[in-house]
């Protein structure tokens, strides 16, 4: 009877049901699943390359700018790196830099979007003139600013200020789901059984809207990728290790392009693409499990 | 209408306060001492310029004078237009220095991103709902949108540029010209131009016919869509209003996405060596020019705020609920 | 006669299945009719009313016609019911709130929609229809934004007129409106037809206390089959099938609105039409039922006018 439904009945639904369509729905979605798969991959590759191929990503070799070949994958760098090793370990990085800068914008999106859509009133007119201030300064300019004057750069400290500064958007559409959810019966069920403003976001208002706010996550994952990547081209990326932007700003930097070695250039700037691209296949592909609207009939 | 702008300015004003502050705190309380180590870099490379530097410290920032006071210095000497001497391009006043580099800039960025939104917001709404060519805008998009700026811009350096020779990858203008209004000079330009120009409106082409896309699909979906459909109206006539609709939100989009395009523009210069404020960043950070890189966020910051503002000016003009609120309001 | 459904079989494509929303439905409206149709949630009311103007994508046309004014409605081929739309079949949607597109002047949609559909506006026409049901003729002149409820609920009502069509559906359109101004908008629904400018008319609700105050006929559905069908007065008070007389009795008292919940008095819920149970479908939750109602019991004019489909009726 699910088509039929003339009144809405998500309350009625059992959440079972309802998790077991998504799923069905979920399995059966091309974008989702070919997007997860593209994204899984280039994890595994980040995460067991590095331990398998060993070496440092850094270390000069002896045999400068060679194209690919059996015994170089990607070929080396005018300095003998080979790019492979560096492409598996700048993987890496930037797994860690869209999760961690990823996550601490989420972090700070959705508190701030639940606290103004729930509380109203001057504390939501407070943090809305903030998320304002933040929205329209423009990011990367303020990361310049910062990591110009960080003597010592780290992954972690990039990824941190990218959280701080990328999370306008989501708090907007945070607050304005949870605007939406705070008038619905359960919501007001549990404020007049007394319960805490924290429990009724924790328990009540999060928890009704978590597809949507893991798919704001992953928007943020790959948003943080993207911004990242520009900090490295410019040449405030992480002053040790190496990440994909790394390898395209020392590509540029030593005339790769001019030297025709594309391999140095085209393997960070295509895993770059197809971690961000897979990213946002794989969330489109949720948007469609849970809103049944935006199915192809 | 007062209120709504009124509303508007407060936020760019503060922000503006916020982006001073930021500039004015970050050199002073970041560790290490940025300053003193400033001046002394810049003293072993060039004594001359460190003494000037110096001289100038003490005049402007007095950082012997109580933190108070040293930050209104910081705002009085901005609004007489002084944001310092470039060390990179010694003697030159940095403001002098940006100026020079924003025309560069703005000749990128305008045209592409208003031909992008276009051209974007077309194919977007034009492939909604349109099952093959969705199946071929959707990827392509979705391909473009996630690319780093300055990685198709090195890819289209190198194919169109290096390999396949038709156009030049480096800087402004030819080495062997001087900048003068010659037909010769402008089509240099011209030819200069094209590649960075066309890999910056690529890749936000990509995310505007996406966006466009999706909010063409839900104003399908909506109810007046529903009531023009069961009365028969030709779908000519229901896609008129649903991109009418749809582009609505595509103008604050623009808003929204400022932040992003400038940064594509920044990265997508220094592929080309491109004499903007891209390639300003680039030799600031190099130089430890500290001052130029600050005045270049200024202005970074200036040019985002006045576009939202003219954002939010258009915006009022196209959505005539905006206006039919405020008649209410007045009357 | 306006309107004639024969057999009429619309099924949903759904991922467990067909659903057999409308399950071999037929009735006439004559000339001049308003037909009120009312039932539960999901008995096929919604589904009939959108077969008859505009299926969505996940409908199917399986079986049986409908003519208008002696005409086959090509109610399965949207491009060819096309021509019908607006001209002879009409619509007063359930959401008449958000109906009007919300960035054009009203008059201008309607000049626009007018068009589109090769009609030259009428403004004099159109400004008469306005005065019938008291719109002041600035509304032409403003947004949607600017009407109030009742304000738009009217404007819409008008717009679907407007070509003097021979069947108007009205759909659900009371739900989201107060009392007072749900017996206004059905008064002046029927003043449309007693003017002439719809020849017939099909009031879908689930208020049987509202239907009873406008419909000259009315009709149960249940579970995508009709249950019962009779002149308004006679169903009220002399109801023949068992879901009727208890969706009579649920009522507090004819003419005081019940909340669509209060239903739930019947005892049970209504079967799933995925894979509908043989025989009378209401069997499970009826008070009388017996053996005979293992068979389908076929619909039978027990009376002039007055048809049912109950073994026991």
């Amino acid at each position: 009877m699910t088509a039929l439904q003339e009144v809405p009945a998500q309350d009625a639904a059992a959440p079972a049901a309802v998790r077991r369509e998504a799923l069905h729905f979920a399995l059966r979605n091309g974008k989702l699943v070919t997007g997860l798969a593209i994204v899984l991959l280039l994890l595994l590759l980040g995460l067991l390359g590095p331990v398998l191929i060993g070496g440092t990503p850094n270390a000069y070799g002896t045999q400068p700018m060679q194209p690919p070949s059996g015994e170089h994958w990607f070929g080396t760098t005018t300095f003998g790196q080979d790019v492979f090793t560096q492409f598996v370990h700048g993987l890496r990085t930037t797994f860690a830099v869209g999760v961690l800068g990823g996550g601490i914008a989420a972090v700070i999106g959705m508190l701030v979007g639940f606290v103004a859509g729930y509380r109203g009133g001057l504390v939501d007119e407070a943090l809305n003139m903030l998320t304002n201030i933040v929205l329209v300064i423009p990011t990367l300019a303020v990361l310049l600013i910062i990591n110009a004057y960080l003597g010592v750069r780290s992954v972690g400290a990039q990824a941190l200020f990218i959280g701080l500064t990328s999370w306008p958007w989501a708090a907007r559409a945070i607050r304005a789901q949870t605007f939406s959810l705070r008038t619905r019966d359960f919501v007001d069920l549990a404020r007049l059984s007394g319960a805490s403003t924290w429990r009724i976001i924790t328990r009540e208002i999060a928890p009704n809207m978590s597809s949507y706010l893991f798919m704001t996550f992953i928007l943020l994952f790959g948003g943080s990728i993207l911004i990242a990547s520009s900090l490295d081209f410019i040449g405030l990326g992480p002053t040790e290790g190496i990440s994909l932007g790394l390898m395209l700003q020392n590509a540029n930097q030593w005339s790769a392009m001019q030297l025709g070695m594309w391999w140095w250039f085209i393997p960070p700037g295509a895993g770059i693409t197809a971690v961000v691209g897979a990213l946002y296949v794989a969330n489109v592909g949720l948007d469609e499990v849970f809103n049944p609207k935006l199915r192809e009939t | 209408m007062r209120r709504y702008f009124g509303r508007k300015l407060l936020v760019y004003g503060l922000t503006f306060f916020v982006a001073v502050t930021i500039n004015w705190m970050v050199p002073r309380f970041m560790p290490g001492d940025p300053i003193s180590s400033m001046v002394a870099r810049a003293g072993a490379s060039n004594p001359a310029a460190a003494e000037t530097m110096r001289a100038y410290y003490t005049e402007l920032f007095g950082l012997d004078q109580p933190i108070w006071q040293q930050y209104l210095n910081f705002w009085a000497a901005l609004f007489q237009g002084d944001f310092g001497i470039s060390i990179w391009a010694f003697p030159s006043p940095v403001s002098e220095v940006i100026l020079g580099a924003v025309p560069y800039t703005l000749a990128l960025m305008i045209p592409a991103v208003l031909l992008s939104w276009v051209v974007g917001n077309w194919f977007g709404a034009f492939a909604a709902r349109r099952k093959a060519l969705d199946n071929a805008v959707l990827p392509v998009g979705y391909v473009l949108t996630a690319m780093p700026y300055m990685w198709l811009a090195v890819l289209l350096a190198w194919g169109l540029g290096v390999v396949a020779g038709i156009f030049p990858v480096a800087g402004g203008y030819s080495f062997s010209m001087r900048p003068n209004w010659s037909w010769d000079f402008i089509l240099d330009l011209l030819h200069h131009w094209t590649l960075p120009f066309a890999s910056l409106f690529l890749v936000a082409l990509g995310g505007w016919a996406i966006g466009m896309r999706n909010m063409i699909i839900y104003e399908l979906e909506s109810d007046y869509s529903n009531y023009l459909s069961a009365l028969g109206a030709p779908q000519r006539l229901i896609r008129r209003y649903a991109f009418r609709n749809a582009v609505l939100p595509q103008i604050t989009g623009l808003a929204l996405q400022l932040g992003v395009l400038v940064a594509g523009a920044l990265v997508t210069e220094i592929v080309f060596s491109y004499p903007g404020l891209g390639s300003l960043i680039l030799k600031a950070i190099q130089n430890q020019d500290f001052f130029l890189l600050q005045g270049t966020f200024l202005f970074i910051v200036l040019g985002v705020l006045i576009a939202n503002f003219i954002i939010d000016i258009v915006y009022v003009v196209v959505d005539p609920r905006t206006r039919a609120g405020m008649a209410g309001a007045q009357a | 006669m306006s309107l004639r459904v024969n057999d009429l079989k619309v099924y949903y494509k759904t991922l467990k299945g067909e659903v057999k929303a409308l399950d071999g439905v037929s009735f006439e409206v004559g000339d001049g009719e308003i037909l009120g149709l009312a039932g539960e949630s999901g008995c096929g009311k919604t589904t009939l009313a959108k077969s008859l103007i505009r299926m969505d994508g996940r409908m199917r046309h399986t079986g049986g016609t409908v003519e208008l004014d002696g005409e086959e409605l090509p109610i399965g081929d949207d491009r060819r019911m096309n021509a019908f739309r607006f001209h002879r079949v009409s619509l007063v949607p359930q959401y008449s709130m958000s109906a009007l597109n919300p960035t054009r002047k009203i008059g201008k949609m309607v000049t626009e929609l007018l068009r589109s559909r090769g009609v030259t506006p009428d403004a004099g026409k159109l400004r008469g229809r306005l005065d019938a049901v008291g719109l002041p003729h600035e509304v032409l002149d403003r947004y949607p934004i600017e009407l109030s409820g009742g304000m738009k609920q009217r404007m819409v009502m008008v717009v679907s007129t407007l070509l003097d069509p021979s069947l108007l559906i009205a759909d659900e359109i009371t739900s989201a409106l107060d009392v007072s101004t749900q017996k206004a908008v059905a008064g002046a629904l029927a003043g449309f037809r007693d003017d002439g400018l719809v020849k017939s008319m099909i009031f879908v609700t689930h208020d049987l206390s509202l239907t009873y105050q406008i419909a000259d006929t009315i009709m149960i559905m249940y579970a995508g089959r009709l249950a019962e069908k009779a002149p308004a007065k006679e169903i009220i008070e002399a109801p023949r099938h068992p879901y009727t007389r208890l969706l009579i009795n649920s009522l507090p008292e004819v003419g005081v609105r019940y909340a669509e919940r209060k239903l739930a008095g019947i005892a049970g819920s209504p079967p799933s039409l995925l894979n509908p149970p043989k025989g009378c479908r209401f069997r499970d939750r009826c008070p009388l039922a017996f053996g005979q109602c293992e068979q389908e019991p076929p619909v039978v004019e027990v009376a002039p006018n007055h048809s049912v489909a109950c073994w026991k009726a």
